[in-house]
């Protein structure tokens, strides 16, 4: 039986999908099987991170209204053996699914996947009720911003009034020279304020863009910070024990005064 | 190592972020609306107003953070009721 994890935040634009899309495609490289549920109905966006929208037939509300079996909803990735895409519909509203059948679904998923990842809409109202229905786990993503954090210490009580206990904090978009100038909250400052797990840090880093750009997720590429940082968060969620990675790459001011001086007696 | 640290502003930004979520949270943990803090208010009002004479205008009421002793942090009603004068009938 696998482990169905809602992927959630409260604030839009934190990072919910790109998180949902690298967690998922780095389980896959990993050798287990996952399938990507996106909750988001309306406003549906997991595909194209995915870079999987032009092979949408089915969606979850067919599924839901027997228009479909299950089976012929699930989109295949086309790199990664054991990777599936169960797409939300994006001409629908929030209530053509409900929290009972959501269940259904996820249930029906557990047998089939090792694990199966809900990517939650932003908000608390019916699309939220819905993509934790069947959860078992729960990732809270957050910017380091007050809008952000706020909005996540409201999602992780709710979560806990519906029994979904331990959430784990994701803290996304960090920037380091900001952390060091002292104009950004650092991780221990949102720990301290949110007081759940950490489970991991991702660095602010243009090749997000990039590879969302590109529809591919960044774990696919090893080469960036966040590739890494992402890439150790899955490995956490899977049980490793994989310590924070550093994020400071740019260099402080002594170290820049230093490569001043030494460039200066070289001449 | 960071040597300019001791000279840094203690009020920049990341700071005032804290600061303001922290109280921002307290109360919304403990769901306590700006009416029912008023509520509250007149209550307590009401209350003392029957010994002491209170300077009404000085009056305040809040929802802080009080620190407990294992460092944690729980959330406090603090009063700041200034008096006037005793009443002295009662007394």
């Amino acid at each position: 039986m696998g482990e169905v994890i809602v992927i959630t935040s409260g604030k839009g634009g934190v990072g919910k999908t790109t998180t949902t899309a690298n967690l998922g495609t780095y389980i896959a490289m990993k050798g287990f099987k996952a399938v990507l549920i996106d909750t988001d109905i309306g406003l549906r966006n997991l595909d194209v991170i995915m870079g999987l929208e032009n092979r949408i037939v089915y969606d979850i509300v067919d599924v839901v209204e027997g228009q479909c079996r299950l089976k012929q909803a699930l989109i295949k990735d086309k790199r990664f053996e054991g990777l599936y895409l169960l797409p939300a519909a994006q001409t629908r509203d929030k209530t053509a699914v409900n929290p009972e059948q959501m269940q259904k679904v996820t249930e029906e998923l557990k047998k089939e996947f090792d694990y199966v990842l809900i990517d939650c809409p932003a908000g608390i109202e019916q699309g939220f009720k819905n993509a934790i229905a069947g959860a078992e786990k729960a990732l809270v993503v957050t910017t380091p911003e007050v809008s952000a954090v706020r909005d996540a210490d409201r999602i992780i009580g709710l979560l806990e009034a519906s029994e979904i206990n331990n959430p784990m904090l994701v803290i996304n978009r960090i920037k380091m020279d900001m952390v060091k100038r002292g104009d950004m909250m650092n991780i221990e400052d949102i720990m301290d304020i949110l007081a759940i797990d950490l489970i991991g840090v991702i660095p602010d880093d243009e090749n997000i863009v990039i590879s969302t750009n590109k529809g591919e997720p960044i774990v696919t590429d090893d080469k960036s910070l966040a590739s890494q940082a992402y890439r150790n968060l899955t490995a956490r969620l899977l049980g490793e024990d994989v310590p924070l990675i550093n994020l400071d790459t740019n260099k402080g001011f002594i170290d820049k005064l230093k490569n001043l001086f030494k460039m200066a007696s070289n001449r | 190592m960071d040597l300019f640290k001791p000279f840094r502003n203690k009020n920049n930004s990341k700071n005032v972020a804290k600061e303001r979520l922290q109280l921002l949270l307290v109360h919304e943990r403990s769901d306590i609306s700006p009416k029912f803090l008023e509520l509250m208010k007149e209550e307590i009002l009401n209350v003392i107003s029957n010994y002491v004479d209170i300077d009404k205008e000085g009056l305040d009421v809040e929802i802080t953070r009080e620190k407990k002793d294992n460092d944690t942090y729980v959330p406090a009603l603090r009063a700041n009721i200034p008096i006037k004068k005793m009443k002295q009938k009662i007394r």
